[in-house]
């Protein structure tokens, strides 16, 4: 085998996968998606249900196959071979733990089909009990633990044969809000700690914000962005991922003036407004441009660059959301953070403008 | 106990059998025509009388009579070779049905299969007797094959086999997929997932179906009255032609032996299923 073929880490190359269905035309899953996922990476794939998030998770640890294209591991080829052969391991949905086994025997199971010696897996498993901070409910059956234990223990029991790349399925989503944000930061130290590749599944933009390195944006079985949280959130490819990831507000105007990254757009109500550009955009054409609610900026009538009427105060505590119904009938959203003291900006009914502060906003690439 | 209020306690009084009229008493008429029977028979086994059915005083003759009846012993040798061979055999065989039926891809004739497999439950009887003595006749006279017991074992773990196949079908089903998942991404070969994983969740599952198996077999009487042959005499038949002479209570100790077996087995596996759910 060639050197330089061992490209370290987990490589999607040009798979799709189609399903039949009897009776029913061929769906397809996956469309021609490549993604190169770094070793040590903490690599979200996030998107609605149906996107092919899931099933790109199931081809990964071999429940699944791929009707066209490869996927390989540091280099090789793995797209062949059962889910017991892949040094790959899953923390399921539903965490699927072995409910005639203790919590100890769950998290060594794995060593033990290894065929590990007897003392390497119980060292192992005092180990993973102790990173997972379960030492005391070795011997519980795992109907006896908690739903946030029983995610522990999943994890543990994944963790333990120390696969080169660990797979998590929406593994947060049947935990209440508090525990959720809790294992959101136990999963990062445990990627720290461990220094294992984490692939993890979610259709929870936030939860991807959060923990990711890296996130790839999926919609009806195609990659639609890659990239550092920031990069998405900041520089969305398209309105899709705009709209998913965050709350957006869509702009239509025309371009009137071209920099080096910066463009002018004339919006529909005449106002010219700077916004930055990710890929290359035709001068007259017409462009959309996203902003987020806060990065907009209410003020006096007459100030900013769009006109309205409040429509909508919604508090949420850490910030207010307002809705302003612009001049062209459209809502736009603005996000104002509240501080002790104040009172709310504006009322319901109130004749407001909108400013946009320079480079808040961003041309969506190959929109019209 | 705060009371709930009257329109929801009377929406569920009309909906629940509990609150229908007369329910008690069908309950109880019900219950008394199962189990009097029973209880008498059982009674009656202790009886100092000759006759049955005139009550004189108590005794515990007729158990050591039966017991010591080398008939009845050579009877329910019979009968537990043959019920025990064909639980054996019929859970065996079942359980690798429902696993096909159940497991893997989804097959062309699945349903067919599912419906072969339980359709001996729909059959008379008496049907399925004929049918297997004129199969068993057949081997015998045409090739000359006769496996003596061998016959009422093959016999008893074919009609055997949908009644241990219905419980573990049914565990199986309620059984999460994913853990079989889980173990083959935890290294675990198919063989290892089905004797680490499968195996021990079905369990209960299998031993339901194996108590069923044997109980249906153990008090079969028309299968095994055409199809054995001399020196084949199971408890059942046995019984049968004691009934056919004077009656004693000799026959209602059998039957109260019998009874007790069966309550015996069909605790035994209720004790294991709930203990495992």
């Amino acid at each position: 085998m060639l050197d330089n073929t061992k490209v370290p880490g987990l490589a999607i190359d040009r798979v799709g996968k189609v399903f039949q269905q009897a009776g029913k035309p061929d769906f397809r899953a996956l469309d021609d998606v490549s993604l190169t996922i770094r070793p040590n990476e903490f690599f979200t794939l996030l998107g609605p249900s149906g996107c092919g998030k899931t099933t790109l998770l199931r081809m990964i640890a071999g429940f699944e196959h791929p009707s066209e294209g490869e996927i390989r591991l540091d280099g090789d080829p793995i797209t062949g071979l059962p889910p017991n052969r892949r040094p790959v391991n899953t923390v399921f949905q539903n965490y699927a733990l072995f409910p005639h086994l203790s919590v100890a025997a769950n998290i060594g199971f794995g060593l033990e089909m290894l065929k590990k010696p007897r003392a390497e897996i119980e060292a192992t498993v005092a180990q993973m009990l102790r990173l997972v901070r379960m030492e005391e409910m070795a011997d519980r059956k795992t109907s006896q633990i908690s739903g946030g234990q029983q995610q522990r223990v999943a994890l543990a029991r994944a963790l333990a044969p120390r696969p080169r790349v660990l797979l998590l399925d929406e593994p947060l989503s049947a935990l209440d809000l508090k525990l959720r944000k809790e294992m959101q930061i136990e999963l990062k130290r445990m990627q720290a700690e461990t220094g294992i590749t984490f692939v993890f599944v979610t259709h929870d933009q936030e939860e991807a914000l959060t923990m990711s390195d890296r996130i790839a944006v999926m919609s009806a079985g195609r990659v639609l962005q890659v990239g550092a949280p920031r990069d998405i959130y900041d520089r969305p490819a398209n309105h899709f991922v705009a709209n998913f990831i965050g709350d957006s507000n869509f702009l239509t105007g025309t371009v009137v003036e071209m920099s080096a990254g910066l463009v002018s757009i004339r919006l529909v109500n005449g106002a010219v407004l700077e916004a930055s550009v990710p890929s290359s955009v035709t001068f007259g054409a017409t462009a959309t441009v996203v902003v987020r609610p806060e990065h907009a900026v209410l003020a006096a009538p007459g100030e900013g660059v769009i006109a309205g009427e409040v429509e909508t105060v919604i508090y949420f505590g850490t910030d207010t959301h307002f809705h302003i119904r612009t001049g062209e009938g459209a809502t736009f959203i603005v996000r104002q953070q509240n501080r002790r003291g104040d009172a709310a900006v504006a009322q319901r009914g109130e004749a407001v403008s909108i400013h946009l502060p320079p480079g808040v906003a961003t041309v969506l690439a190959g929109e019209a | 106990m705060r009371a709930r209020p009257a329109t929801a306690r009377a929406g569920q009084k009309a909906t629940d059998v509990r609150y229908q009229p007369g329910f008690f008493t069908v309950a109880l008429v019900c219950l008394i025509v199962l189990y009097a029977p029973i209880f008498v028979l059982v009674g009656l086994s202790f009886n100092a009388n000759t006759v049955v059915t005139s009550w004189t005083g108590f005794t515990l003759d007729w158990f050591a009579k039966a017991v010591q009846n080398d008939d009845f012993y050579s009877a329910a040798a019979n009968t537990l070779t043959i019920s025990l061979s064909a639980t054996v055999f019929s859970t065996m065989l079942a359980t690798a049905a429902a696993l096909g039926t159940t497991r893997g891809q989804p097959w062309r004739g699945q349903g067919a299969a599912y419906m072969t497999i339980s359709l001996p439950l729909m059959v008379p009887e008496i049907i399925t007797a004929v049918a297997t003595l004129a199969f068993f006749s057949l081997l015998a006279s045409v090739f000359g094959i006769n496996f003596g017991i061998g016959n009422l074992i093959i016999a008893h773990t074919v009609f055997c086999i949908p009644f241990a196949y219905m419980p573990i079908r049914a565990r199986l089903e309620d059984m999460d997929l994913t853990l079989d998942y889980a173990a083959a991404d935890l290294y675990a070969t198919p063989w290892a997932t089905f004797w680490r994983i499968t195996l021990p969740l079905l369990l209960p599952g299998i031993i339901a179906g194996a108590a069923l198996a044997f109980i249906v077999s153990f008090d079969d009487f028309t299968i095994t009255q055409l199809v054995a042959g001399p020196g084949q005499t199971t408890l059942p038949i046995y019984i049968w032609a004691k009934i056919r002479r004077p009656l004693t209570p000799e026959v209602n100790a059998m039957c109260t032996v019998l009874l007790m077996i069966s309550v015996f087995f069909v605790s035994f596996s209720a004790f294991i299923g709930g203990r495992r759910r």
